[in-house]
């Protein structure tokens, strides 16, 4: 028989016993729907606690580090220090990020900038580290929460304040935090100066001033800057921002010129040309830092990075699908019961249709592939419907979570996604469930002697 | 197919089933031969074994011993798929319970062969149309079964049989559940074929005086035996 006509008999047979197919049917849709709900509820929470690390911008990050001759900054991190020879100092320059820049899937790379200043707001001054902050964190999800703006842009002066500090400055000046947003304040910082060559100086000295580190001056500077948001949380780890209750954006920083704490040696190595303590360089994807990462350390730089983490993260996500997919599989399983009862009374039923589809011609083949048909169509009718009705419990829930974020005045969040392949993968599945409880069905209707059959009152 | 080849023959064919520890001899040896377009009767009383003989006949039921062939074809050698194909082409069959599905309109029961037998789409309403005006049913083609009188539904299980245009008729008791004169009208069809289309017809009934009137030969069963084998009548072939 053509399948278009075997499709046609099958539905019109379904037809015929039309509210015992539907509600087999509608049991095979809450099956389906149950394990669509499972696993777009484990999927929901992988791509939430994925997005939300990798917004975080750690998994997509490597962190470069120039290669000293001693431990230090090298094994920040974790990376054991290299075991480098004296001399052997690879240190992180313009140069090295105008070349980190250029590699392939490299989306950024900005440097950890980090001074001490003082603060100083309506007469009282608050020394306190300061920060730069490359203008891609805005994306991270880092500063989602922040109270005001992000910055105007990467140059502009203008300071996001750590809520400490915010409320030790308003409590001074007896106002509201809040009310900071705004104000211009005065940004006291140490500036690296050059030493000018003296007039009388010899070659020697001047060479000698550079090698010791002795080519600059400090020098008290300041600059005004405009408080544009508050933010509560502090984001710790490599390349977070502990401690620091002053951000500034990066470019701004860079122009302030201002002397850094972390590595005073590596800094006056050479002042005639910025030197970094560190590097963070953004990657276009997370899967990419396992190329990347290899090649800037054949570049003689340590590096550090979390992607690891990302990949044990997966792991567990999969065996969480997979449990929840068991569970949710459960109702199926129940539905097929469901299938086979109802097929198995289309049998009796149609006993003597059978000897009269097999009197005019039909092969056992015929007949089991009529029964298989019925059960594909409940299996294909059911699946649909359980993949809507899963996707509508979602959003069900979807909104009542919501709207307990929202009274907890947290951010929407969406725990529930059904992807495209889960929708094709449910229905397929029903189908081959449906099919499967089928065999003995139609197997058993195939086996039926139409002499018998024809001969059944 | 060779014409000098008998249309339908049974050798020596037996049917035993086995009911308890009692052996049932439905078919005990039976031997016959029907010419192409012949018209033969198969006559005897209930639970003689006409109806099993013409399943043998039909490929729906397989020979204890003995051989079954269709224009030379031993049914015993032939596959599953091989006697589904016998039924659906070489054979045509009509019940006496006519056996049309309830829930089909007359001209989706008449196609249901074509579809067993995946014939073209664009040919099968032409076919069906021609086999239910065949049978004086051209205008009850969107009826279904339960709209009919007796005589219509055995007419349209007739044009059902005819679809495929299959050289066999196989009959079973088709005016068991009619009235005398609806009956006469079906047998009337019936030999209508035989005469117009060549059609080999072979016909189960219990009443003699119907098979003499329109059969050529008439074969009597027995407790599963062929009490004589040539009756009044003569050969058509």
């Amino acid at each position: 028989m053509k399948t278009r006509d075997l499709v046609d008999l099958a539905s019109r047979n379904l037809r015929e016993a039309a509210l015992r197919n539907t509600l087999t049917t509608a049991g095979i849709a809450v099956g389906v729907a149950s394990l669509v709900a499972m696993l777009s509820l484990g999927i929901g929470l992988q791509t939430l606690t994925l997005n939300r690390l990798e917004g975080t911008g750690l998994f997509n990050t490597i962190y470069v580090y120039p290669k000293t001759n001693r431990g230090g900054r090298g094994g920040r991190g974790g990376e054991a220090p290299d075991e480098a020879r004296p001399g052997d100092i690879k240190m992180l320059t313009d140069q090295t990020r105008k070349q980190l820049a250029a590699m392939p899937h490299v989306v950024e790379v900005f440097p950890e900038l980090r001074f001490t200043a003082d603060l100083r707001y309506a007469g009282a001054g608050h020394v306190t580290s300061a920060a730069s902050v490359p203008g891609t964190a805005k994306g991270t999800g880092q500063f989602d929460s922040v109270q005001g703006s992000f910055f105007s842009s990467e140059s502009a002066p203008e300071a996001i304040l750590h809520m400490d500090l915010a409320k030790q400055m308003a409590d001074e000046a007896k106002i509201q935090p809040a009310d900071l947003i705004g104000q211009e304040v005065v940004l006291r910082y140490p500036q690296r100066k050059p030493v000018p060559a003296a007039p009388n100086q010899s070659a020697a000295d001047q060479a000698a001033n550079d090698e010791f580190g002795m080519g600059f001056t400090i020098a008290p500077a300041e600059t005004k800057v405009k408080i544009v948001g508050l933010v509560e949380n502090e984001q710790a780890g490599p390349g977070g921002l502990g401690g620091v209750r002053i951000l500034l954006p990066l470019q701004f920083v860079e122009q302030l010129n201002a002397v850094q704490g972390s590595d005073v040696r590596s800094v006056v190595q050479s002042p005639d040309e910025h030197l970094y303590t560190s590097l963070t360089v953004k990657v276009d994807d997370p899967k990419r830092v396992t190329d990347i990462e290899p090649s800037i350390k054949q570049m003689g730089f340590n590096t550090f990075s979390l992607f690891d983490a990302t990949r044990n993260l997966h792991i567990i996500f999969t065996v969480l699908d997979l449990f929840l997919g068991m569970f949710g599989s459960l109702a199926l399983a129940v539905a097929s019961l469901g299938i086979i009862n109802t097929l198995v009374m289309a049998i009796l039923e149609r006993r003597r249709e059978i000897g009269v589809l097999k009197a005019l011609g039909a092969a056992d083949r015929d007949v089991r592939r009529l029964f298989f048909a019925e059960a594909g169509v409940m299996g294909l009718a059911g699946g649909a419907l359980g993949v809507f009705l899963g996707w509508a419990i979602g959003k069900i829930i979807n909104f009542g979570i919501n709207i307990y974020l929202h009274s907890q005045n947290l951010q929407p969040e969406k725990v529930w996604f059904v992807p495209w392949w889960l929708v094709g993968a449910a229905i397929g599945f029903s189908v081959v469930v449906s099919l499967a409880a089928g065999l003995y069905p139609a197997a058993r209707a195939a086996r039926l002697d139409p002499v018998q059959a024809l001969r059944y009152e | 197919m060779n014409d000098t080849q008998p249309a339908l023959e049974a050798k020596e064919v037996t049917r035993h089933y086995a009911m308890g520890e009692t052996l049932i001899r439905a078919v005990d040896g039976v031997s016959l031969s029907v010419a192409p377009g012949e018209f033969v009767a198969l006559l005897g009383s209930s639970g003689s074994g006409k109806s099993t003989l013409l399943n043998l006949i039909a490929g729906l039921d397989r020979p204890t011993g003995g051989a079954v062939l269709a224009h030379g074809r031993n049914l015993a050698e032939m596959s599953g798929d091989e006697l589904a194909q016998h039924r659906n082409r070489t054979v045509g069959m009509v019940f006496q319970a006519f056996n049309l599905l309830p829930r089909m309109s007359l001209e989706e029961n008449v196609e249901l062969p074509l579809r067993l037998a995946e014939a073209e789409y664009d040919m099968r309403a032409g076919r069906v149309r021609e086999s239910l005006e065949r049978v004086g049913l051209g205008a009850r083609m969107k009826h279904r079964p339960s709209e009919l009188s007796g005589g219509e539904q055995q007419r349209a299980s007739l044009a059902r049989a005819l679809v495929n245009r299959p050289t066999i008729l196989l009959a079973d008791e088709p005016t068991g559940n009619l009235d005398s004169h609806t009956g006469e009208e079906i047998m009337s069809y019936i030999a209508q074929f035989n005469r117009e289309m060549g059609m080999t017809v072979l016909l189960v009934t219990h009443e003699p005086g119907l098979a003499e009137r329109y059969t050529h030969r008439q074969f009597y069963l027995k407790d599963g035996k062929l009490s004589n084998g040539l009756q009044a009548g003569g050969g058509a072939a």
